[in-house]
């Protein structure tokens, strides 16, 4: 087997005997990302030169007993709205094109002290506002199961790298389903963790409520593996936990006997692909026979999830890009003689179309005479929403929905219609809006042989029962051994 | 509820962002598409319930507050558009 196509724990094994090295590791990568990247286009700046370097470092370290991390010389790809020291970090953006961090972000720190090695910074949408990848003021990225189809978004680079085997794993983020659906669409695990459990700090902010880092990996039991690495109090997070750090892989037992999974109805209607349904029933007849207590119960809040998350992720937006505004960093336009119009023609020329549209929906929504009726309101929903999910976690231990409505999307077919592109939402926001842990693993391809995604939801930090009940799933099926992507063209 | 090409264009002001006249229309065409999506929240049992907003329960997460200085100046303005003398630069404001 190629080195890129083994998972993170088989290049594990292998450094640990002998049979591999850190550099050959790296170089396998590196020689990967010139074979696909040019079909592919999931980076916006790749590390090739960086990475072989610090490969070598890092195996002398190693050598001399000055680096151990268990993990240490593996490398990683990071979505390029995580800040990296030194090296850019655009979100996908003119406005942030050139922008070099002056520091890491928590997570990027972590990285680094296990000894991680970065690929390179991952394409996006704009700001990760989208659901495609087609919105990045870059370069579109193509799905490796079919490059005329969209990888999914807004983490649709790291989806994209990841599946066709160009890093191991890489990180990206959830605000609305940004880990998980892409996840979907390119046939790998995505985990968008428990709201505070891993820090935010140098993520650059999109909706700060709602935000969350965490994996995409080959495999669940990579999954466990980085959130590992990167969950964990953070004083620079207000917001982040701090509870114990566990063992996640500790939690990969192989078993669901007993488990109590409920399947929410109504995330199986009439807006659903069939073929998306029939895969799903099929993973769910897999649970019961696998000695999981299934049973399907009624949570009706899909659309009110999906309308609150569009007004509370816009009116956030709205705020927090209101830092752009060409004088500390980023774009500034050539063409002002006021501060004024600096202010106004750096933004208006920087953000493109989707941001803008956001931002004017975010400001409308707060602004004098809608707050009552849009905001406020949104806010009262987002009790109900928790509310209602706490009800079922009384009852089960995780709930069961697809991912995404559809597979992938041809390129272009949707970036033209702003609601329709927000209704790809509608199974992921729920998790935003409550906070809670979900993942995305594949559960089989549809007739065209395009992957489908299930997505399992768990309550607050109930990451170790969401992460057995997905490797258990897993283990039974087996969907890397028998599907992989073809860069169908 | 219906939006008007004044109110949008007002709301683009009050976000500093320039509206191009064929741009108007289309984020009018788009914004009344998803606030009449979005008023579905109106239509959600939510009487008597109080405001979330955020997604855990903290309030008021408190630190010392001591100052910590960030050494690398020569990092944070190479991303300044314009400097000068170790600061950033702007237009006159002052008439």
């Amino acid at each position: 087997m190629e080195i890129t196509e083994l998972t993170v724990h088989e290049l594990k094994e292998k450094l640990d005997k002998k049979e591999l090295t850190i550099t050959q590791i790296t170089k396998a990568y590196v020689d990967r990302m010139k074979e696909k990247e040019n079909d592919v286009q999931a980076f916006v700046n790749t590390l090739e030169k960086e990475a072989l370097e610090k490969a070598e470092d890092i195996e002398n370290k190693v050598k001399n007993g000055e680096m151990q991390g268990e993990y240490v010389g593996i490398p990683i790809g990071i979505k390029d709205n995580i800040c990296t020291k030194g090296v850019k970090t655009t979100c996908s953006s003119k406005m942030l094109e050139n922008f070099v961090a002056p520091y890491d972000a928590t997570v990027v720190e972590r990285l680094n002290e296990e000894g991680l090695i970065n690929l390179g910074k991952l394409n996006m949408d704009e700001f990760a506002m989208g659901a495609s990848t087609e919105y990045s003021a870059f370069k579109k990225t193509r799905n490796p199961w079919n490059l005329n189809t969209v990888p999914g978004g807004s983490s649709g680079g790291s989806a994209a790298a990841v599946a066709s085997n160009m890093v191991p794993w890489a990180l990206g983020s959830d605000t609305g389903g940004s880990i998980r659906q892409p996840a979907s669409f390119c046939g790998v695990v995505g985990l968008k963790p428990t709201y505070s459990l891993v820090s935010r700090y140098g993520l650059v902010a999109f909706a700060s409520s709602l935000d969350q880092i965490g994996p995409i990996t080959k495999d669940v039991e990579d999954s466990a593996i980085l959130l590992n690495i990167i969950a964990g109090h953070d004083r620079r997070d207000t917001t982040s936990e701090n509870i114990e750090k566990k063992d996640y892989t500790k939690a990969l037992k192989n078993d669901v006997k007993g488990m109590k999974i409920g399947i929410p109805k109504e995330y199986f209607g009439e807006g659903i692909n069939s073929e998306v349904k029939e895969k799903l029933y099929e993973a769910i007849e897999k649970y019961k026979e696998l000695g999981a207590e299934v049973e399907e119960f009624s949570l009706d809040i899909a659309d009110y999830a999906l309308a609150t998350y569009y007004i509370i992720a816009c009116a956030e937006a709205s705020s927090n890009l209101g830092r752009f505004d060409g004088i500390r960093y980023g774009y500034r336009t050539k063409n002002f003689t006021s501060l004024k119009d600096i202010y106004r023609n750096s933004r208006s020329e920087g953000f493109g179309a989707e941001v803008k549209r956001r931002i004017i929906l975010g400001t409308y929504v707060l602004s004098s005479g809608y707050y009552d009726a849009y905001y406020k309101k949104a806010q009262q929903v987002r009790t109900l929403v928790k509310k209602e999910f706490d009800k079922a976690f009384e009852k089960y231990d995780v709930l069961l929905t697809p991912t995404s409505p559809n597979v992938a999307f041809e390129i272009g077919t949707k970036s033209n219609n702003p609601l329709e592109m927000y209704l790809a939402d509608i199974c992921t926001v729920s998790v935003n809006i409550a906070g809670l842990p979900g993942i995305s693993i594949p559960c089989g391809v549809n007739s065209e042989g395009m992957p489908i995604g299930m997505q399992l939801i768990g309550p607050k930090f109930g990451e170790e029962n969401l992460l057995n009940a997905a490797y258990t799933y897993e283990q039974a099926v087996k969907f890397r051994e028998k599907y992989k992507p073809e860069f169908k063209k | 509820m219906k939006v008007s090409r004044e109110e949008i264009l007002h709301i683009a002001k009050l976000a500093n962002l320039n509206l191009k006249e064929e741009e108007v229309d289309t984020y009018l065409l788009h914004l009344q598409d998803i606030l009449n999506f979005a008023n579905i929240v109106n239509n959600a049992p939510v009487d008597g319930l109080q405001e979330t907003i955020g997604a855990n329960d903290n309030y008021n997460v408190f630190r010392k507050d001591e100052v910590e200085v960030f050494e690398d100046n020569e990092a944070l303005l190479q991303n300044a558009p314009e400097e000068e003398r170790n600061m950033f630069k702007i237009p006159k404001v002052i008439q």
